[in-house]
């Protein structure tokens, strides 16, 4: 399989649950390409506004890929897309082979896409790990939900680990910081064992710890996972990202690593402006 | 783990005092009217799981009653009638059985259907109207507009379903007489028996991760979506379960009451079981029992002194719990319970050492 080197014998146990997933057995045939995600010519509008006007993108297994863009850029509509949540006028999006468009939500995250929202959801009157574990367990039929949980899975053990919210684990969501939402997000979509990420601005309205924080959090998560982000924040950007694509008026405006992208006079002049005289 | 303890201890309580105090200590005919109680207490049962727990306000739980109600009404009337036509069909001239009674003639059948009628249609309208999203004041209203229908047509149909008569004057339950006293104290027996383990069926559910899923449904549908389930479906079995409570209800009913009829599932009915979840407590399963129990003896009683007076107390009651205690009285107790533990807490914490106390959830 095109999977990247897994870390940990437990690790290759649960791959091999999720081997069962659709996505595998479609992504099979595609073994041999290097090529995840692959969106063409997609257009998407709304009441005749192009919010993305003929995008083209590629992200490859194991990438870490940073989506930047000024307001109503067409990012979160892009992932709105890719996730079902938007249907596109025109394009498609492949993953590992298989076309998302027309699919519906559930259905492609248990092809192996997990996303993050602009405003953090968890479930506040469920606990810490009743999170975790409500994510851990979706690939199980209806039927087999209706045992009590016992105990914490280790799948769910490792995620509270990965995002740092081992002491929190028992108390409900809904006392949590806005920062420890955002980390319980990314722990849920972890504890799904997804083979792309997507995550909305993940570090908005964050503290400085926090975001750095998320950003050692991205690091790791980014060894064994492909991982889209959408952020705004250069700083975070110039700190973590290698990979940038800039989008603009729904077009994809440039693509290259940082320094490249923070290079590009048409980038500084419709993005950056201001901003980049201040990092520079 | 003392909460468990706690709740088994309560559910003992209450189990002694509807099995032994209460036939023990109760007259015959308010045993009786205890029985109807419970009955709406299991109806009321399903209101709590599908709205205290899975956020559908559903207004129409009586089309569910009444489909479990004639569908044992009508294989004890077709039993009375011993291969003749049931009474009522006779008065309104029908010559021939009609062919959607005929499979009632079978107990086995008809009590299959008591059940799985209720399961179906709820089943089939959950599929239609989850899978497009219908939700919230939109499903309530859809809900209660199929109430209203379903008693027009009851009524419309004389002939097939004895029209705003309803089906009564039974005379034989499986052998004996429904009048008779011995008769009653078993059904009540029987109807409490029910109650009890749907509880702790229900209960059950609540708790596993099932449980967990329909309030993460409750409170963030979309999201959900995005975890890899499917809302809809999640949504469609919580509403059938229900509904097969409210059908199982409907048929204990008609033995304890004696007939089922229009006036008694339509939507004003439907409507007060669900203000009487409310206030009793829809999050907590207990509270949806306490409050059908409750606000139907206030009803009864009411009734007795001053008629019309219990529909301004019971619109009172209902306006006074949704905008201070939305929780209802099960609510309130939990939140006394909590400021006295605080209390004695305080003083505890302040030996030992500080720190807030870690509330475990436990689903009622
Ligand atoms: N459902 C919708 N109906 C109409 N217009 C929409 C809808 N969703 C997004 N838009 C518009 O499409 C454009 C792109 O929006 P999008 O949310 O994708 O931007 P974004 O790049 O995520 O911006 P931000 O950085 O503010 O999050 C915006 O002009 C927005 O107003
Ligand atoms: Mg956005």
């Amino acid at each position: 399989m095109s999977e990247p080197p897994v870390r940990g014998a437990g690790r290759a146990e649960e791959r091999a649950e999720a081997a069962m997933s659709e996505a595998e057995t479609a992504g099979r045939a595609e073994a041999g390409a290097r090529e995840l995600l692959e969106i063409r010519g997609l257009q998407v509008v709304f009441d005749g506004f192009r919010a993305i006007d003929g995008v083209d993108l590629t992200v490859r297994q194991g990438e870490l890929r940073f989506l930047i863009g000024p307001n109503g850029a067409g990012k979160t509509t892009l992932i709105d897309v890719i996730t079902g949540l938007t249907r596109p006028s025109a394009g498609s999006v492949r993953f590992a082979g298989t076309e998302l468009v027309g699919r519906k939500e559930h259905r492609i995250v248990r092809l192996g896409i997990g996303r993050t929202f602009q405003t953090s959801v968890v479930f506040e009157e469920l606990t810490v790990v009743e999170n975790l574990d409500l994510a851990a367990t979706f690939r199980r039929p209806l039927w087999a939900l209706l045992r009590r949980r016992r105990g914490v899975s280790d799948t769910v053990a490792e995620a509270l680990e990965t995002v740092g919210l081992t002491d929190l684990a028992e108390r409900p969501a809904g006392v949590l910081s806005h920062g420890q939402r955002q980390w319980l997000e990314i722990g849920m979509l972890i504890a799904q064992r997804p083979r792309l990420l997507l995550l909305d601005e993940p570090v908005a309205g964050m503290s400085r710890q926090e975001r750095e924080r998320t950003g050692e959090l991205l690091t790791t998560i980014a060894e064994d996972h492909t991982v889209v982000v959408v952020e705004h924040d250069m700083e975070f950007l110039r700190r973590y990202a290698s990979q940038v694509t800039v989008l603009h008026e729904g077009r994809v405006l440039v693509e290259g690593d940082v320094a490249q992208v923070r290079a590009d006079p048409r980038v500084q002049e419709v993005y950056l402006g201001r901003t980049a005289e201040e990092a520079a | 783990m003392s909460e468990r303890v706690r709740g088994y201890a309560l559910f003992a309580t209450v189990a002694l005092l509807l099995l032994v105090v209460a036939p023990l200590a109760l007259p015959a005919f308010r045993l009786d009217e205890l029985a109807k109680y419970l009955c709406l207490a299991i109806a009321a049962l399903g209101i709590g799981l599908a709205w205290g727990q899975g956020g559908m306000l559903t207004l129409g739980q009586g089309v569910f009653f009444g489909l479990g109600g004639y569908a044992m009404g009508m294989y004890l009337k077709l039993h009375d009638a011993g291969g003749d036509l049931p009474d009522f069909m006779v008065w309104s001239g029908v010559e021939r059985l009609p062919a959607l009674w005929q499979p009632f003639g079978n107990p086995v059948v008809a009590l299959a259907a008591v059940v799985l009628v209720p399961v179906a249609v709820a089943v089939l309208l959950g599929a239609l109207v989850f899978r497009r999203r219908v939700r919230g004041a939109y499903f309530a209203i859809l809900s209660q507009a199929l109430a209203a229908a379903f008693v027009i047509l009851l009524v419309g149909q004389q002939g097939l379903t004895g029209g705003t008569n309803g089906l009564t004057n039974f005379y034989d339950f499986f052998g004996r007489d429904p009048e008779a006293e011995s008769t009653q104290r078993t059904m009540y027996f029987v109807v409490a028996g029910v109650l009890g383990v749907l509880y702790l069926l229900a209960r059950q559910l609540v708790g596993s991760r099932f449980g967990r899923l329909l309030v993460a449904v409750r409170d963030g549908e979309d999201r959900v979506r995005f975890l890899g389930y499917d809302p809809a479906l999640v949504k469609t079995v919580t509403f059938a379960i229900s509904a097969g409570m409210a059908g199982l209800a409907g048929a204990l009913f008609v033995p304890v009451v004696g007939i089922i009829s229009p006036s008694l599932l339509g939507v004003v009915p439907s409507l007060e079981l669900v203000v009487a979840v409310a206030v009793g407590g829809r999050y907590a399963l207990a509270g949806a029992i306490l409050g059908a129990v409750v606000m139907n003896y206030a009803k009864t009683s009411f009734s007795e002194e001053w008629a019309g007076g219990w529909l301004y107390l019971q619109g009172a009651l209902f306006i006074l719990v949704m905008t201070l205690a939305p929780k209802g009285a099960v609510g309130l107790y939990q939140q006394a319970r909590d400021a006295l533990a605080r209390r004695r807490g305080a003083s505890a914490a302040a030996v030992e050492k500080p720190g807030v106390a870690v509330k475990e959830e436990v689903p009622a």
